[in-house]
C-alpha cells in the first residue's frame, strides 16, 4: 500500500503511545475514560484513553493500536487532536476530518471510522464513570 | 559471529512467488530471439528445424530432471495452464470411463489448501456437475494417503494434490498417494510448482500420471511451464483446452514459446546440477532465521509440519501484531504476508485458516522464501529487522498488554464492526 507522508510520519513516530495504567487500574480511575474498539480477527483493535481534568478539559490522551499503518496513524492523530479539548468539542471530531488530514486511501476509511468510534467510546466511558448524562451523539456512537 | 553490515537493500525473500532468471538461462535464450527465430512447426526449412532442435533439447532437459520420457513433456504458458489442462482435461476425458460399463465417474478429490489454480478449475467442474471432495488438512498441513483412501469412491475419476504447499512449504505423501491411485485405477495429478527443480523428482517412482511445473519458480523466464503426461502404464489422455494447430501432441495447440521453452530447459539443467547443494545451504540459513527469531520473541509460531517441508520456505506467525503494519516495518525485506489487509479484503490466508491458525495469527504471518543468491548477511540483517519490528509493534499493541496482564483475548467481548 502506497501511503502519503503524513501516515508514514505517524506510523514511524507515533504520538502519545501508552496507557494510564493496567486494564485493572484504569477501570478504577474516574478521571480516565477508555475506548476499546475493533476486534483482533478483523485486524484492528484501538485503545484510546483520555485523562480529563475537573474543568472537563482533556488534559492528556494516549493510545495503543493493533492494526495497519492507517489505523496506527488515525489513532495517533486522534490523541493529538483530543488534548486540550472539552469533551463536547472532542465528540465533534469526525472521521472525515481524519481522512482529510492523513489523506487516507479509500480502502482505509474504516480506520478513521474506528478512531471516531474510539473517541466516542472513551468519552462515554468517562461520563458513565462520573455519572454524567450522555448526549445523543455519544449514544449513536456507542450503538455503532 | 553474525555479519551486521548492511547488505544491498531491499532484500528479496519471496522466491516462492517468483525467482530472478539465472544469467546462464538468459544467455541460452538470447539466440532464439533473433538468429534462431523460426517456428518449430515449419517443417520445410532450416529456420524451423533449428528452432525445433532447441525445443527438443529443452524437452530432454526437462525430462532428465523429472525422470520421464521426453515425449511425456508438454509445454504450456505456466503452471496455472498446466493445472487447468490436467484437471479439466482428465475429468472430462475420463468421466464416461470405464468404457461399456455405462457408469459415469464424476468424483474428484482435492484439498482445501491447494493453490487457486487447482481449486478454481475444480470448482468450475463442480458447477458443471462433478462432485469434488476438498480434503480438510490436519494442523501440520500434510495430506496423507490415509486421508485420500478414506475419500476415494467407486466413481472417483481424479485425485489432484500438490507436491509441496506454496505458503507453508509442507510436503504431501505423494509417493504413497500415487501408489494408492494406481491400485484403484484413478488418475493422479500433482501440482509440483514449488517442488520441481528444488527437490529430486521421479514421476515413475511416485506413480504420478500428470504433473504441473513452472519455469519462473526455478530461475527460468516467466510465461512458460509444463505438464508431464504419462504415456505408458497407463497412457493418459486429456481433452485439450485449446484447439488449433495440434502442437504438443494435440494437447496444447499454439505456436511454441521457443525462447521461453529453451530457458525452462536450461533452468532445469542447472537445477539438476545445483539443487542438492542449494537445498542444504538454504536449509541451514532458514534454520538460523527460524531459531533466532523464535528464541528472541515470545508468542510466535512456525506454521506447518516442522520436518516434512521444503528447505527454503518458512511461514511464521507473530502474536499481537498486525500483518500490514509488520510489512511496513520491514519494508526493506520483500516477502509475503498472510494478511489480506494489503489487498483490501479482510480475509486472511485461507491456507493458514484451513490448518487451524487463528484469524489473528494468520493476519500477522510472514512467508519468507530463500533462493539461490540469498546470503547469510541478508539473513542476519532480516533477523534483526524482523525482531526489532515485532518488538516495536508490540509496544504499540493493546493486545500484547492484555496478554501480559493475563487477560484471555478469546474471552473479551469485541465490538465487531
Amino acid at each position: 500500500m502506497a501511503y502519503g507522508p503524513k501516515i508514514i510520519d505517524h506510523y514511524e513516530n507515533p504520538r502519545n503511545v501508552g496507557s494510564f495504567g493496567t486494564q485493572a487500574e484504569i477501570k478504577q480511575r474516574k478521571d480516565v475514560g477508555v475506548g476499546l474498539v475493533g476486534a483482533p480477527e478483523c485486524g484492528d483493535v484501538m485503545q484510546l484513553q483520555i485523562k480529563v481534568g475537573k474543568d472537563g478539559v482533556i488534559e492528556d490522551a494516549k493510545f495503543k493500536t493493533f492494526g495497519c499503518g492507517s489505523a496506527i496513524a488515525s489513532s495517533s492523530l486522534a490523541t493529538e487532536w483530543l488534548k486540550g479539548r472539552k469533551l463536547d468539542d472532542a465528540a465533534a471530531i469526525k472521521n472525515t476530518m481524519i481522512v482529510e488530514e492523513l489523506s487516507l486511501p479509500p480502502v482505509k476509511i474504516h480506520c478513521s471510522v474506528l478512531a471516531e468510534d474510539a473517541i466516542h467510546a472513551a468519552i462515554e466511558d468517562y461520563k458513565a464513570k462520573n455519572g454524567i448524562a450522555t448526549t445523543a451523539s455519544d449514544h449513536a456512537a456507542a450503538k455503532a | 559471529m553474525p555479519d551486521l553490515t548492511t547488505p544491498k537493500l531491499p532484500i528479496y525473500l519471496d522466491h516462492a512467488a517468483t525467482t530472478p532468471c539465472d544469467p546462464r538461462v538468459v544467455e541460452a535464450m538470447l539466440p532464439y530471439f533473433t538468429s534462431i527465430f523460426g517456428n518449430p512447426g515449419s517443417r520445410n526449412h532450416r529456420f524451423g528445424w533449428e528452432a525445433e532442435e532447441g525445443v527438443d533439447k529443452a524437452r530432454r532437459q526437462v525430462a532428465a530432471l523429472i525422470k520421464s520420457d521426453e515425449k511425456e513433456v508438454i509445454f504450456t504458458s505456466g503452471a496455472t495452464e498446466s493445472n487447468n489442462l490436467a484437471i479439466r482435461g482428465a475429468a472430462i476425458m475420463y468421466e464416461k470411463a470405464p468404457e461399456g460399463s455405462g457408469k459415469s465417474r464424476g468424483h474428484i478429490i482435492s484439498c482445501a489448501i491447494e493453490h487457486k489454480a487447482v481449486l478454481d478449475p475444480c470448482k468450475r467442474l463442480q458447477k458443471e456437475g462433478f462432485e469434488v471432495t476438498f480434503l480438510d488438512p490436519p494442523k501440520d498441513g500434510i495430506v496423507t494417503a490415509e486421508m485420500v483412501k478414506a475419500a476415494l469412491r467407486d466413481d472417483t475419476v481424479l485425485v489432484t494434490l500438490m507436491y509441496a504447499n506454496n505458503e507453508i512449504g509442507t510436503i504431501n505423501e505423494i509417493a504413497q498417494i500415487g501408489e494408492l491411485c494406481k491400485s484403484r485405477d484413478v488418475i493422479f495429478h500433482t501440482d509440483a510448482t514449488q517442488w520441481v527443480g528444488k527437490m529430486p523428482t521421479d514421476v515413475y517412482a511416485d506413480n504420478v500420471d500428470l504433473m504441473s511445473f513452472s519455469s519462473h519458480k526455478i530461475y527460468g523466464p516467466k510465461g512458460v511451464g509444463g505438464l508431464f503426461v504419462r504415456r505408458k502404464r497407463p497412457r493418459v489422455r486429456l481433452t485439450p483446452l485449446v484447439d488449433g494447430g495440434g502442437q504438443e501432441r494435440g494437447f496444447r495447440s499454439g505456436t511454441l514459446n521457443v525462447t521461453g521453452i529453451v530457458g525452462l530447459g536450461k533452468a532445469c539443467e542447472i537445477a539438476g546440477q545445483e539443487m542438492a547443494a542449494d537445498a542444504i545451504r538454504l536449509g541451514k540459513l532458514r534454520k538460523k532465521l527460524e531459531d533466532s527469531i523464535t528464541s528472541r520473541l515470545d508468542t510466535c509460531q512456525i506454521n506447518g509440519h516442522r520436518e516434512k517441508r521444503l528447505p527454503h520456505i518458512t511461514n511464521i506467525s507473530f502474536g499481537f501484531v498486525e500483518g500490514e503494519s509488520l510489512m511496513m516495518a520491514i519494508k526493506e525485506i520483500a516477502c509475503s504476508s498472510g494478511s489480506a489487509c494489503t489487498s483490501a479484503s479482510l480475509e486472511p490466508s485461507y491456507v493458514l485458516k484451513n490448518i487451524g491458525v487463528g484469524d489473528d495469527l494468520a493476519h500477522s504471518s510472514l512467508r519468507l522464501s530463500l533462493g539461490r543468491w540469498t546470503t547469510e548477511q541478508e539473513i542476519d540483517y532480516s533477523i534483526e529487522k524482523i525482531v526489532t519490528a515485532v518488538k516495536k509493534l508490540r509496544d504499540l499493541s493493546p493486545l500484547y498488554d492484555m496478554h501480559k496482564e493475563g487477560i484471555d483475548l478469546s474471552k473479551v467481548e469485541w465490538a465487531h464492526h
